[in-house]
């Protein structure tokens, strides 16, 4: 089967204005996305992750290399749409993506752009609304929602189009907790039971620990790239570029550092707890 | 301070005019307003009155509403009355200086606040019993044929319902910008008209800017959902009429009608 999404020495930098020189974003990135994977891309402000998310649906197309959605070539003007419909993009602010003044007629925006026959809408919205579990909410005005809630109908109103693809472009950010909580759950829910390919962009090091893969970001390169367990092992690198490790490996990492046998690679806090147990016992 | 702001106001509810399509009620608004035009005597008035009674019933709107959506246009409802009291030529009642008082302009005087009143209300009746978006629908397949002379009905459309889908978040952040600068210490309750005017450009700068990005966001959270313009599209809830929509359709025109008439024979 053909990869979901694939970048060949993709560079970039944005317009430079008149008399400056033009910095470049992205330089020479080569990564291919497996379908159904639950891919985290971490990295700083100004590491380039946003802009790398953006050349994936074609709002950025490359100033060198190519990126590849399955068949479809970003460049190519032609299949757009295609492109934009297999690949659904949610950003940061729920409140500037948000369409309609009613729950099920946002939802129904991109379907409608499509479209897509009127009884077909209808369901397509009843089972997107039921995938965020926003069923209720149908009815509501999404201004009077909270920003869990809001950020949950932007998601629905990507599944919607059907996407086989959804980059998450820091859509927990200006979350609380508890909604940040609430989308991670559909998101980790979309990927195992809809089987949709996630990129995940953030900076928070705590969300990449759902993920299959990490890619860690910085100064426009691919820093690091593998399973987050392996990732977050490599603590001297992560501090080396300014990034923290969860709490956990954090602790055993001193542990370590202090000559107490315990394994890195204890994520959740219950691993980490029975990991220090088996140490104290030896 | 600004929660009181109510544009489109809409008193969601399930009576035979709210279920009315929203291109019926703004075709029979049109009407209506027509018949206002041709009515001339206090008996066209009276059946038109009776109407717009009788269709407030059927909604449960409720007087008190319409009437509070009136105050602020009582002004305007004075200034034109004397304007047309004093200003209408025919049989002399008393003169003082530039101003006349005839007889006829008191007439015209009474009639022009009759229909005013009764244009509003009318009026208010549709927005009341509609939602701002089924308004947008409506407003937007009435005009489609214009898209044959190159009138961009659609985007017109889509501009008006963005516009309404944004008053709730930009009101949010107007509140917000205004706590922010008092928590600085700015002043906005005091000092005379010009300075408060002046006190507001701290507010409206930074709710312009916000607004524009905002904007920029939106459109291209708006491109990466598929939309490119009104060709093609699908709609989810697809407007139909029904048989209630003839009838009242048909209601509305007779009413017209007679008037009409009525105003003919000088009733």
């Amino acid at each position: 089967m053909m990869d979901m999404l694939k970048t060949e020495n993709l560079c970039f930098s944005y317009p430079a204005k008149e008399g400056e020189e033009s910095v470049p974003v992205l330089k020479n990135i080569n990564l291919t996305i497996e379908r159904g994977s639950l891919v985290a891309i971490l990295g700083h402000n100004g590491s380039g992750k946003s802009t790398l998310a953006k050349q994936f649906n074609a709002v950025w197309l490359p100033s060198g290399g190519k990126v590849w959605v399955g068949q479809y070539d970003t460049a190519n003007e032609a299949v757009l749409m295609e492109i934009r419909r297999r690949v659904g993009m949610v950003f940061q602010n729920p409140d500037n993506q948000i369409v309609a003044n009613v729950v099920e007629e946002d939802v129904a925006f991109a379907p409608e752009n499509l479209g897509v026959p009127t009884e077909e809408i209808r369901q397509r919205v009843d089972a997107a609304l039921a995938a965020v579990g926003m069923s209720d909410f149908a009815k509501h005005a999404p201004h009077l929602l909270s920003g869990g809630q809001k950020q949950r109908i932007a998601i629905a109103g990507v599944i919607a189009m059907e996407p086989e693809c959804i980059v998450l472009d820091e859509a927990t950010a200006m979350l609380d907790p508890r909604g940040r909580r609430d989308v991670l759950e559909t998101v980790c829910h979309l990927n195992k039971e809809k089987k949709i390919t996630i990129i995940m962009i953030t900076h928070h090091m705590e969300e990449t620990e759902i993920a299959d893969r990490l890619i860690v970001m910085n100064k426009g390169e691919v820093y690091l790239d593998g399973a987050p367990r392996e990732i977050f092992q490599q603590v001297n690198e992560l501090r080396k570029i300014g990034l923290t490790v969860p709490e956990t490996v954090k602790l055993l990492y001193d542990l370590r550092q202090d000559g107490v046998d315990v394994p890195l690679d204890a994520i959740s806090v219950d691993e980490c707890a029975d990991a220090i147990c088996a140490a104290l016992k030896k | 301070m600004l929660k009181d702001i109510t544009l489109g106001q809409y008193f969601p509810g399930n009576t035979l005019a709210h279920r009315l399509d929203p291109r019926t009620k703004l075709m029979m608004v049109v009407i209506y307003i027509i018949a206002l035009f041709c009515a001339k005597s206090f008996v066209s008035y009276g059946i038109l009155a009776l109407f717009l009674f009788i269709s407030v019933k059927i909604s449960k709107v409720g007087f008190k509403s319409l009437i509070k959506g009136m105050k602020p246009l009582i002004i305007i409802l004075i200034f034109t009355a004397i304007l047309n009291m004093f200003y209408t030529p025919g049989r002399e009642i008393a003169s003082f200086w530039v101003f006349t008082l005839t007889v006829e302009g008191i007439w015209s005087a009474v009639f022009m606040v009759i229909r005013i009143t009764l244009l509003i209300m009318g009026t208010f009746l549709m927005t009341y019993t509609t939602s701002p978006i089924a308004l947008t629908d409506a407003i937007e397949n009435l005009l489609n044929p214009l898209k044959k002379i190159y009138v961009p009905v659609h985007e017109l459309a889509m501009m008006m319902s963005i516009a309404l889908r944004f008053i709730p978040t930009l009101i949010e952040e107007a509140d917000k910008i205004i706590s922010a600068q008092k928590a600085r210490g700015a002043d906005f309750e005091t000092g005379n008209i010009f300075r408060r005017a002046k006190a507001m450009v701290p507010i409206l700068v930074p709710l312009f800017i916000s607004a524009f990005r905002r904007a920029d966001e939106l459109a291209t959270a708006m491109e990466c959902r598929c939309y490119c313009g009104g060709e093609g599209r699908t709609k989810l809830h697809v407007l139909r009429y029904q048989k209630r929509d003839l009838l009242c359709i048909l209601l509305t025109t007779v009413i017209t009608i007679t008037v009409v008439i009525v105003s003919r024979f000088g009733y």
